[in-house]
């Protein structure tokens, strides 16, 4: 039953990731994308991560794609001048691609460099196990990404901040401090007595009318 | 229980009448179905339910011409909207334009797998169960982009753009709160967090006092998440029309609007479970027949959110759409990121509520 879902899953995950460079369009490539993201979320269900799984999909599907895609649906391409220099590129790409498969394959299939498979570990809830290795063995490195994440948000935010002239902010701390007193003038006057409004004509009200 | 012996009698029967495999299969499937069609009963009525309560809110008498008190009247506007021709824009991306409803609907209900009903009572018992309806439910705002791109209309992609940015923040401010309810539990299992609420002294014990501002939180984002009024920019009639759904026509349009209510409905549900204490009493335990855990308490629970949603759309006029953004980012997340530092000092204190 496993190895059936595990085959079903693989399919699909190449199968998407193969559409992604294959699609003519790139919303269409990036939803592809996401189906990449979310099978493998379901191969590593298969594997008993569960916390690892959940997480690609709350930070990469939930996340990062709807940002990736809100960026590339508004941006206005030209799919026939993106595809124009492929065959120019082709045989730099192919060599290049070609190099990195003989070198996978030297890593992959050399006996001094054996990978040691992974290992399943029966263990109780993987959150809870999680926690406790990221919190106790590995606390040191755990903060150190912490704080090169914080350091890369704060670059990405000091890089794209510019503040124009022009621009016109709305200030919510004076626009709640408004007092009705502000906007609005009350004037006392004293009550007049009142006209006696003077009788038009019947004579005029006709030519009004006419 | 009497009762349990009597519902394992159906896998017992199942698995005798066609295998271990498919007999399994089979059995989740009957809960599927058990789970998903009293939703859709309660999403149509909710749509009643909804006119109703704003038409008394407002001094009026809502709809009242179909069957006594109204009541068929989802039934007719069901029929009436299946009947409706579709009609396709002829510039639109045809294959993205019919998934997106899709694409909206599904989560919604994907995410009542986790959603424990009784102790026992669930779909699936994952020890994730509450990161598993964060990934879910956050799947769902592709179905609205996409709606709002594959229309090829203005309106529709500025909606889509709306909602898309509403969404993500006000994800971030209702992922804090769920941290609070994390820590304080010690568990990510959703009947877990339930259990943990029970206590001698029954409301006193839920996490609705002591997370009080992250349930605030909690309930206001879940109202931003599922684009209700206030914060209903996402369809803002005034501005953009219907926002995403502007192109869509008959049963396409109602999907969204099914999704809408099936999202309304689990916030209610999820708010009540964290918070309120799902189907434990409100009352102390030692109080007979009222201090009991009921599944009658969580329908309550939900129900009386679920009329909260309603109440607000009656009150508040909607939100600017900046002072929308500074709500999320500037004030929400502040307040869960301090809460979530004072519940974590509290627990560390002789006054924990906790141990």
């Amino acid at each position: 039953m496993t190895l059936a879902l595990f085959y079903i899953f693989a399919a699909v995950l190449v199968f998407g990731a193969l559409r992604v460079i294959t699609a003519k369009n790139p919303v269409h490539a990036v939803l592809w994308l996401i189906l990449s993201f979310f099978t493998s979320a379901c191969l590593w269900i298969l594997l008993k991560a569960e916390f690892l799984a959940v997480s690609l999909v709350v930070i990469y599907v939930g996340a990062v794609m709807v940002l990736f895609l809100f960026v590339v649906m508004m941006l206005d391409l030209n799919f026939e001048e993106l595809r124009k220099g492929f065959w120019k590129f082709f045989p730099v790409a192919a060599v290049v691609a070609a190099i990195m498969l003989v070198e996978m394959i030297l890593v992959l299939t050399n006996r001094y460099a054996q990978i040691p498979g992974a290992q399943l570990v029966e263990t109780g809830p993987t959150v809870r196990e999680l926690g406790l290795q990221i919190y106790t063995t590995y606390f040191l490195p755990f903060q150190l990404s912490a704080v090169l994440l914080l350091v890369g948000m704060i670059a990405a935010i000091g890089l794209t901040i510019r503040k124009r002239k022009n621009t016109k902010y709305q200030q919510p701390g004076e626009q709640i401090a408004v007092k009705a007193a502000d906007r609005v003038r009350v004037l006392k006057m004293d009550a007049e007595a009142r006209l006696e409004a003077p009788q038009p004509k019947p004579a005029d009200d006709q030519q009004a009318q006419g | 229980m009497a009762t349990n012996e009597t519902i394992q009698m159906i896998p017992d029967f199942l698995n005798g009448l066609l295998g271990n495999e498919i007999g399994f299969v089979a059995w989740t499937l009957l809960k599927i179905v058990c789970i998903v069609a009293p939703i859709m009963g309660a999403v149509a009525y909710a749509t009643l339910a909804e006119r109703k309560v704003i038409g008394y809110m407002q001094i009026r008498i809502g709809p009242n011409r179909v069957g006594p008190f109204g009541l068929l009247q989802p039934v007719a506007d069901g029929v009436k909207l299946l009947l409706k021709e579709i009609i396709t824009p002829s510039a639109s991306s045809k294959g993205l334009f019919f998934l997106a409803p899709i694409w909206v609907l599904v989560p919604a209900l994907a995410a009542w797998a986790v959603v424990p009903f009784y102790p026992g009572f669930v779909l699936a018992d994952l020890n994730v169960g509450l990161l598993y309806v964060m990934a879910i439910t956050s799947i769902g705002v592709y179905g609205v982009i996409l709606a709002g791109w594959a229309s090829n209309s203005k309106y529709a992609f500025l909606g889509a753009m709306r909602a898309a940015a509403q969404v993500v923040s006000y994800e971030l401010a209702m992922g804090f709160a769920l941290v609070g309810v994390m820590m304080v539990s010690s568990s990510l299992n959703m009947t877990e967090i339930v259990a943990k609420q029970a206590g001698a002294y029954g409301l006193a014990s839920w996490n609705l006092l002591p997370l009080l501002p992250l349930f605030v939180v909690y309930f206001i984002s879940g109202v931003a998440e599922t684009n209700r009024a206030p914060f209903d920019v996402v369809e803002g009639e005034s501005e953009i029309v219907a926002g995403h759904m502007i192109e869509y026509s008959g049963m396409s349009f109602a999907l969204f609007f099914l999704a809408e209510y099936a999202n309304m409905w689990l916030i209610a549900a999820m708010a009540s479970v964290m918070f309120l204490g799902g189907w434990l009493s409100p009352f102390p335990e030692t109080w007979p027949i009222l201090g009991a855990p009921s599944f009658l308490w969580w329908v309550a629970k939900v129900a009386f959110m679920m009329f909260c949603f309603l109440w607000f759309r009656a009150t508040f006029p909607r939100y600017r759409y900046d002072q929308l953004m500074r709500l999320g980012w500037k004030i929400f997340i502040p307040v869960t990121l301090v809460w979530i530092i004072v519940v974590a000092a509290w627990m560390q204190t002789p006054f924990s509520l906790w141990n």
